[in-house]
């Protein structure tokens, strides 16, 4: 690791340039750079998650903080591709009137003609894509989950939704649309009406109760329950009903009328994981967009 | 109307071609798996199952049965998965899903000549219709020498279970050799088609499965920088290489009588040639694929003077990487005086308007330098060179090489400037892609892809009996032409193939490559 105080963009470029001559790899893959956009509190978490999904998408990973204080000044922490992973970070704190100034850091630092991530841990800014370092990015992560209000949260990003946002509160949902969709493959007679049961103010399973309401064209009823998170979809049809639940751990009992009952694996992700997924994609989910929109609280 | 509406495909409302995110799933099934104790089962099938299962790419209640003449019980076979996989699956293993998995696991025990076994095969797999829920899907895997074909083929067909239904499907997956000339090879699609029709039959290229092929396609046609300079007006010529370090290992029963051109040219190199040098298909779907295949595998043409433009060897003791090897012939079970070659090499022409003129080399040999596959195709040189003749005297040709393994990736060679005021000099330097430092998604193994597409029903990556007849058809004349002239050359473990190899190609005025 490499400290530079009180330096500039272009200095941190050509630090991480020459890091990468010294261990004698400058021929680099790298396929995006991400921008994590945190805190002091939330930005050592973030930023580990980024390097463990750099792992499956090697990138250059750009931490910005803002700081409070007098003075306005850069200080940067630099770590090239080693044990932790392929890629590189650069931990950013912007002091001062900088921390209004993120724009002027981060420009210098993006890979050249190669997409650009940014990832809110929380804390977003009400447009995104309007945000003066989320401008850059053609991604934008945001997680409804670490919000003080997730609800009001999911208000918010439906107002201020453009194409290329993306929710992890939505990232989550994955293995429960799969499965969900896994157990439609097998003809299931009409479904008349849905329920998703989760634990209160939890933005996924709204979510998740949109997404079956704009596909299944039926009522979707959100019933509360203890959780943790989102605990079973229940599809009733004439012959029965069609249940996924999961009231503890990372497995899950399909049952179906007319079938015998089997476990599925549902398991609870971390962060790395949830952005190595997000990754994967990095053009519009025109899902998403249709459900943010369709949501209605 | 919800613009959801009408992308959602009428049978699953929950599947949307727009939704990138849930991954392909293989609806119910169940696959029973001839030859469980081979080495391809337990290396390479198994372990691909469980890591698809581990990655939730198979519906959760996939049914595995196990077919062989052992006095085992079902636990018995799931205890020989569960090593495989312990020992063999990439993705890591987790209890909770191998325990699910074994629920699915059956077994049943018979010769594959005995009628009865079959029908109890046939109970195993209702009852996993009825208890699982396979939905009378199947696929048979005959990991098993063809000889034995037939008579499998013939009782899963008195059995019953080859007939598919309107609803439910009935599939099968063969290996490699497809055959071992062209007649045996129609003999066997005869054999095959007689019990399963053509799109049921999955012949498993394993080369076809690597990311790596694949992506021979998505550079050429997904590009706009390379395809103008894909034919024989840039072309100098193509080298396609597929060495090995091993030798024969403990497959000489198989080897012996095969040889180098049968196991790998035949499929592997043709196959790596067809994608190389077709044209644009009308569109990835499997017939136009294949189309563009065919058309390319028949305009190609042998050399009149075989003698002169194939080359062949037989690997003698030596030094591999710093072992002490033997040589073929005196390799365990092989006879002495076997004239089955380990090295082929040939030379061969594609006659239409994009490729005449460019020859096409192709060698494929055991106990050579590295293990290495590769498509190089090899640029002409600039026509002018507006330079001292010092400043380009070590500037070669231009290269564009796919690496297919290891160290997938591309590899372009061009020449450079080398740093220097006093003098004036360009020099070959290389630009590298690797497949692993821009996505390490950890490349799926091709027959994770390959099973997977087999219980999709996805047909685009498996050669069908035009393709594999029109390999042989290629073949046929070399391998009669070596059976009466001569034998294999010798050449020394650890290097690069018979002299012989090298003299062919000097005859052109070109060299090979050191991959």
């Amino acid at each position: 690791m490499i400290r530079l105080e009180d330096t500039s963009g272009g200095a941190v470029a050509a630090a991480i340039a020459e890091e990468r001559r010294r261990i004698g790899s400058p021929a680099t893959g790298m396929v995006l750079t991400m921008l994590v956009l945190a805190d002091e509190e939330s930005q050592s978490d973030a930023t580990s998650a980024a390097v463990s999904a750099a792992r499956q998408h090697p990138m250059r990973i750009l931490t910005l903080i803002p700081r409070s204080g007098k003075e306005t000044r850069l200080d940067a922490e630099i770590a090239v591709a080693g044990e932790d992973g392929p890629g590189e970070v650069a931990v950013l704190r912007l002091r001062g009137e900088l921390a209004n100034f993120g724009n002027s850091v981060a420009v210098p630092l993006l890979l050249p003609d190669t997409p650009v991530v940014a990832f809110w841990p929380h804390n977003a800014p009400p447009v995104p894509a309007d945000d003066l370092i989320g401008r850059h990015a053609q991604r934008r992560i945001t997680d409804l989950a670490a919000e003080p209000d997730p609800i009001a949260a999911l208000a918010r990003r439906k107002a201020g939704y453009r194409p290329g946002d993306t929710d992890l509160a939505w990232t989550r949902l994955t293995p429960w649309r799969s499965a969900l969709a896994g157990a439609l493959d097998q003809p299931l007679g009409q479904v008349t009406s849905a329920s998703v049961f989760a634990e209160d103010s939890n933005a996924s399973a709204v979510l998740l109760a949109t997404w079956l309401n704009k596909c299944l064209h039926v009522t979707v009823d959100l019933v509360s329950s203890s959780g943790p998170g989102i605990t079973e979809v229940r599809l009733e049809t004439h012959e029965g009903a069609l249940t996924l639940s999961r009231p503890v751990g990372d497995k899950a009992m399909l049952s179906r009328p007319g079938a015998p009952d089997s476990s599925v694996a549902l398991p609870r992700r971390e962060l790395a994981s949830l952005l190595a997924e997000d990754l994967r994609r990095l053009d519009t989910d025109e899902v998403y967009g249709e459900v943010i929109a369709s949501v209605s609280i | 109307m919800s613009p959801l509406r009408h992308l959602t495909s009428p049978a699953n409302p929950l599947r949307n071609p727009l939704d990138q995110r849930l991954p392909h799933v293989a609806g119910p099934c169940g696959m029973v798996l001839f030859g469980v104790t081979g080495d391809l089962s337990r290396k390479k099938v198994m372990p691909a199952i469980y890591d698809l299962y581990n990655r939730g790419l198979l519906p959760p209640r996939f049914a595995l049965t196990g077919f062989a003449r052992r006095d085992w019980e079902t636990q018995d076979f799931a205890q020989i998965v569960h090593d495989s996989v312990r020992e063999h699956s990439r993705t890591p293993f987790n209890e909770d899903t191998w325990k699910q998995m074994a629920e699915g696991i059956r077994f049943v025990a018979g010769d594959l000549g005995d009628a009865d076994a079959y029908i109890r095969l046939a109970e195993t797999v209702r009852d996993l219709d009825r208890d699982r829920g396979t939905g009378g899907n199947h696929a048979f895997y005959l990991s098993i020498p063809p000889g034995l074909f037939p008579v499998v083929l013939q009782h899963l067909k008195g059995a019953g279970l080859a007939d598919d239904s309107a609803d439910s499907w009935r599939r099968v997956v063969i290996e490699k050799p497809f055959g071992h000339d062209l007649a045996s090879a129609q003999e066997l699609n005869r054999i095959v088609n007689e019990v399963f029709a053509t799109t049921s039959v999955f012949r498993i290229d394993h080369y076809l499965g690597k990311e790596t092929v694949q992506n021979i396609l998505a550079v050429r046609f997904a590009n706009s920088m390379y395809e103008p300079l894909w034919n024989s007006n840039y072309v100098d010529n193509v080298q396609i290489t597929m060495a090995e370090d091993i030798g024969i290992g403990g497959r000489a029963s198989y080897y012996d009588g095969i040889g180098a051109a049968r196991d790998v040219i035949q499929n592997h190199l043709l196959q790596l040639l067809a994608l190389t040098t077709m044209e644009e298909p009308l569109s990835f779907n499997a017939d136009d694929v294949r189309a563009e295949k065919v058309k390319v595998l028949r305009a190609i043409q042998l050399p009149r003077e075989l003698g002169k433009h194939t080359s062949r060897g037989q690997y003698s003791a030596g030094y591999q990487g710093g072992i002490p090897v033997k040589g073929y012939l005196e390799e365990e079970g092989i006879n002495p005086e076997s004239l089955t070659e380990t090295f082929a090499a040939m030379r061969v022409d594609i006659d239409n308007r994009r490729w005449a003129g460019v020859p096409f080399y192709l060698r494929t040999g055991k106990r050579l330098g590295r293990r290495v596959t590769e498509v190089a195709v090899v640029f002409k040189r600039a026509p002018h060179l507006p330079f001292a003749k010092t400043a380009v005297q070590e500037l070669g040709n231009n290269a564009f090489v796919f690496r297919i393994q290891p160290d997938e990736g591309i590899t372009v060679r061009f020449g450079s400037k080398v740093p220097n005021t006093s003098d004036f000099q360009v020099r070959d330097v290389t630009m590298d892609f690797g497949y692993g430092d821009s996505f390490v998604d950890a490349s799926p193994e091709a027959y994770e892809r390959l099973i997977l597409d087999v219980l999709l029903g996805d047909p685009p990556l498996f050669p069908q009996n035009a393709e594999v007849d029109l390999a042989w058809d290629i073949l046929d004349p070399v391998l009669e032409y070596w059976a009466t002239h001569g034998k294999p050359d010798q050449y020394v473990s650890g290097g690069w193939g018979p002299h012989s190899s090298y003299e062919m190609l000097a005859r052109d005025g070109r060299v090979w490559r050191r991959p």
